[in-house]
């Protein structure tokens, strides 16, 4: 097991630095750069902007900021940001509060929704509830985010008062109850696409388990329906749910961009779009490798997982 | 607790004479006849929160460094600088005693030596005395090499500093430049007793703690929501009456104007409120909708180095033919007001006497027709082979520009001459494609002064072509022997009605010349809850909260 771990941690550190590589090499190349903030504001002129890009190190060959950056990194130094001047860690740092407490609760919601509304969708298959639930679930899957949001904004903060229109907190006023309130309008925006994803795949899952020869069994020695359908269809049924629920973790720090731009929420996606926006190497990098080491070491506890779970597995694997 | 006794805490002293004037002039323009009267007086202590809504994100906390309007939004309340400009672009003393001139003999009158007084009793936000020391540390900081200095222009005349005492001190230019006060408006002192001896003057605690002798002190950062400042009760000027200042970032302007209405914001201001939500906006009760001018100009900038806008005649009929009414009326709601020139209407160089804007397509037709620019099979026009034919760029994400573009390639459409609009995202359009003059037009909104100074050296200079020269903002490529001469003399002359007879005639030669072809007065709709008294409008800054000291709830 130990020499698996090693050998994956290997790999995983190789894939970094290509995706290091790749994401600095576009990052670069694509026009504009990060002083056209300031070129923009008028009040500096082009002698300004050039010794600017020879204090930031922007004038230098490509692969010499490269390496640079590469052995700052491996250093644990991961730079400070262009836009701000404040160190990237502490920059990610201070979003990804904000992105876990929306998605985690946003995807909570969705999967108990979602869950109970695909298992009663297929229980009761082909009923009027299942009918709706599907036409339900196409329709949310359709309706744009932007657009759902503002309507949340405009129905229940603007019409009726009840919703805060944005932001995480009320300031001078952050007590839990605040932030709770704050949390409905964007966490009902984002859970109506998951939700009705969940509630797909609960479904599936479910009319997979309620034709398998068990339960036939289980029915035929007089168990009660009820009975069943919580101890040996559901549980049965959530299997394949905890995979892409693994799946779904790295999502849970990257944040939602379009929710959180309408619902002022400080998170991981707004941040990304304003610093691919002004051009914010540092903190764009920062994102992209902190990103990436979420998504290798989800997939690598998902792989050690199994192999715990199963033992022929991990003979075979290590 | 602050000190009522204090002369500089009374509007009726010497030292701070803005508050009668700023009153008056307020009241007038936002307030019914006679409310001026009936005004609630401020608090004798702080009071209260403002929650100002931005659609920028507030970035540096350092007022020397490259930064955006949100950040000098915040640092008018926590830094203070020698002297500021009112809104009716006179200078008045904020650290120093009195704004040195020429009649005071506080400039010498070769323009070269400079005695600056400063204010006595200052003190930094943890307590320690400012003093002259600190004026010549802002200033070394700004010229040393190895630090990310916002701009150098105007510090750079500075040959001597030299401290005379702890509130005294004397700078000598190595030559006239005249353009200094009002860049000095804007110079906030930073307090060398906390960034003196730094490693690395970029990266110091100051950055995330910052101190200054403002109206309010640093409070928190929550970095993509809000900066929140706390009053300053021994500050050293009128106010302030309100205890907290939140600076709040709202990425989306409609989402902004949505938190404004819904009571979440007590001001919105930078993009402020979309024109298309004026006339609703107006309807919210206790809502006060401000339509202010700014001192930018919307307008488009040509490439002379562009073979075709490079002909006078070309430029000259592409304004006959600009519908700016058809502009400002159908897509902004007929707010903006005419512009002829770089400068507002409010600057005291401004040329009253200029031509005013003629729309005639007709007659761009004709002169058009003359100079040899004839219709083509498709209807556009050509003369020895080249097509009447250039793009226009703006960035991308302005709906109300774009609008704007689609109506003027219409409307020259009609008269032979094709404009392809060609957008860009902000972080390239501002990046090389302007600096070295890769396009062939923009629509933008600029800022031609420094403050209020109307020197446009760096923008109409030949020698400030950052394509040529790597210095300057001469996009345009505009080279006039005489716009050069008079822009040479004017920052060089103190005297302002020499200065203003310069102005007027480089305003005279751009007009004629049309190196730029404005379009309307800078605008902005902002906002503010009934209730907050104070605000005022002043387009010699970057932001409106450069008063807030003064704003409280009635």
């Amino acid at each position: 097991m130990g020499g698996y771990v090693a050998r994956r941690v290997l790999q995983a550190a190789g894939l970094l630095l290509i995706v290091s590589m790749i994401g600095f090499a576009i990052l670069h190349l694509a026009p504009g750069g990060p002083l056209s903030q300031f070129a923009a504001g008028g009040d500096m002129t082009q002698e300004d902007l050039d010794r600017l890009a020879r204090q930031l190190g922007l004038d230098r060959p490509l692969p010499v900021q490269y390496l640079d950056w590469l052995w700052r990194m491996l250093r644990g130094d991961w730079g400070a940001s262009f836009r701000d001047q404040q160190p990237v860690l502490a920059v990610i740092g201070s979003h990804v509060g904000a992105t876990l407490e929306l998605m985690l609760s946003s995807t909570l919601l969705a999967m108990i929704i979602g869950a109970w509304v695909g298992i009663l969708g297929a229980v009761r298959r082909h009923s009027l509830f299942d009918a709706l639930a599907t036409v339900g679930a196409m329709v949310a899957l359709s309706i744009p985010t932007f657009w759902f949001g503002l309507v949340v904004i405009y129905v229940f903060s603007v019409g009726l008062g009840w919703l805060p229109a944005g932001n995480r907190t009320t300031i001078g006023n952050e007590s839990f109850l605040d932030q709770l309130h704050h949390l409905i309008g964007p966490c009902i925006v984002l859970a109506l696409v998951s939700t009705a994803v969940w509630s797909r795949y609960m479904r599936s899952s479910m009319l997979d388990v309620i034709h398998q020869d068990y339960i036939r069994t289980a029915r035929s020695k007089g168990i009660p329906e009820r009975r069943i359908l919580i101890h040996h269809a559901v549980r049965n049924a959530l299997l394949p749910m905890i995979t892409i629920t693994g799946l779904h973790l790295p999502t849970l720090l990257s944040g939602a961009l379009v929710t959180e731009t309408v619902f002022t929420w400080p998170g991981m996606g707004r941040l990304f779009l304003d610093s691919i926006s002004y051009r914010d190497y540092p903190v764009v990098m920062g994102i992209l490798m902190f990103t990436a080491v979420l998504v290798l070491l989800g997939s690598l506890l998902a792989d050690l997982l199994y192999h715990v779970a199963d033992p022929r597995l991990g003979a075979h694997g290590a | 607790m602050s000190d009522p006794s204090h002369p500089a805490r009374h509007p009726s002293t010497t030292t701070i004479p803005r508050r009668g004037l700023l009153l008056g002039s307020a009241a007038a323009a936002l307030a019914p006849a006679g409310a001026a009267l009936a005004q609630p007086r401020p608090p004798a202590a702080p009071r209260g929160q403002c929650v100002l809504g931005f659609s920028q994100e507030f970035t540096v906390a350092h007022p020397l460094m490259p930064a955006n309007e949100v950040d000098q939004a915040v640092w008018w309340n926590l830094f203070s600088p020698l002297w500021g400009l009112d809104p009716a672009g006179r200078f008045y003393p904020i650290l120093a005693k009195a704004v040195p001139s020429l009649e005071n003999g506080g400039i010498s009158a070769d323009g070269l030596d400079w005695r600056i007084e400063l204010r006595e009793g200052v003190r930094w936000h943890d307590g320690q005395p400012f003093t002259a020391e600190d004026v010549k540390f802002s200033l070394a900081l700004i010229m040393n090499p190895n630090f990310r200095a916002r701009g150098k222009d105007g510090y750079d005349r500075i040959e001597s500093v030299t401290v005379e005492g702890p509130q005294v001190l004397r700078w000598r230019l190595r030559q006239p430049y005249a353009p200094l006060m009002s860049i000095l408006s804007q110079f906030f002192i930073v307090p060398a007793h906390r960034l003196a001896g730094a490693e690395d003057p970029n990266n110091t605690p100051f950055h995330a703690a910052p101190i200054g002798t403002g109206p309010f002190k640093w409070a928190e950062r929550r970095t993509g929501s809000h900066v929140m400042l706390t009053a300053n009760r021994d500050y050293f000027g009128e106010g302030p009456y309100l205890e907290r200042l939140v600076f709040r970032y709202v990425p989306d302007v409609n989402v902004m104007y949505t938190q404004f209405r819904t009571g979440e914001l007590d001001y919105i201001g930078l993009l402020g409120i979309p024109a298309n939500h004026y006339a609703e906006a107006r309807t919210l009760r206790d809502r006060v909708i401000h339509v202010i001018p700014r001192g930018s100009v919307e307008n488009l900038t040509l490439n002379l180095g562009h073979p075709v806008l490079r002909e006078k005649v070309v430029r000259q009929a592409l304004y006959l033919s600009l519908d700016t009414r058809a502009i400002t009326g159908a897509l902004y709601y007929g707010l903006p007001k005419e512009a002829v020139t770089f400068l507002p209407p409010e600057n005291w160089a401004y040329n009253d006497a200029l031509p005013r804007h003629e729309y005639d397509p007709a007659r761009a037709a004709r002169m058009l027709d003359e100079a040899g620019w004839k219709p083509g099979r498709d209807g556009i026009r050509v003369k020895d082979g080249l097509r009447l034919e250039f793009t226009n760029s703006t960035t991308t994400g302005t709906e109300l520009r774009t609008q704007a573009q689609q109506l003027l390639a219409q409307s020259w459409a009609k008269i032979g001459i094709a404009m392809k609009i060609h957008n860009l995202p902000a972080a390239v359009l501002w990046g090389k494609f302007w600096a070295e003059s890769q396009f062939d037009s923009l629509m933008t909104n600029t800022t031609y002064t420094i403050a209020s100074d109307p020197n446009v050296l760096h923008r109409f200079g030949s020698h400030a072509i950052p394509k040529r020269a790597g210095y300057g903002s001469n996009v345009s490529q505009f080279e006039n022997a005489r716009v050069d001469e008079l822009l040479a003399r004017g920052v060089v002359l103190n005297g302002i009605e020499e200065r203003r007879a310069i102005y007027r005639e480089v305003q005279a030669i751009i007009r004629e010349e049309l190196p730029m072809l404005p379009i309307f007065q800078g605008m902005q709709i902002e906002g503010t809850k009934a209730g907050l008294m104070g605000f005022e409008n002043n387009l010699h800054v970057l932001a409106n909260s450069w008063n807030a000291a003064r704003w409280y709830w009635a």
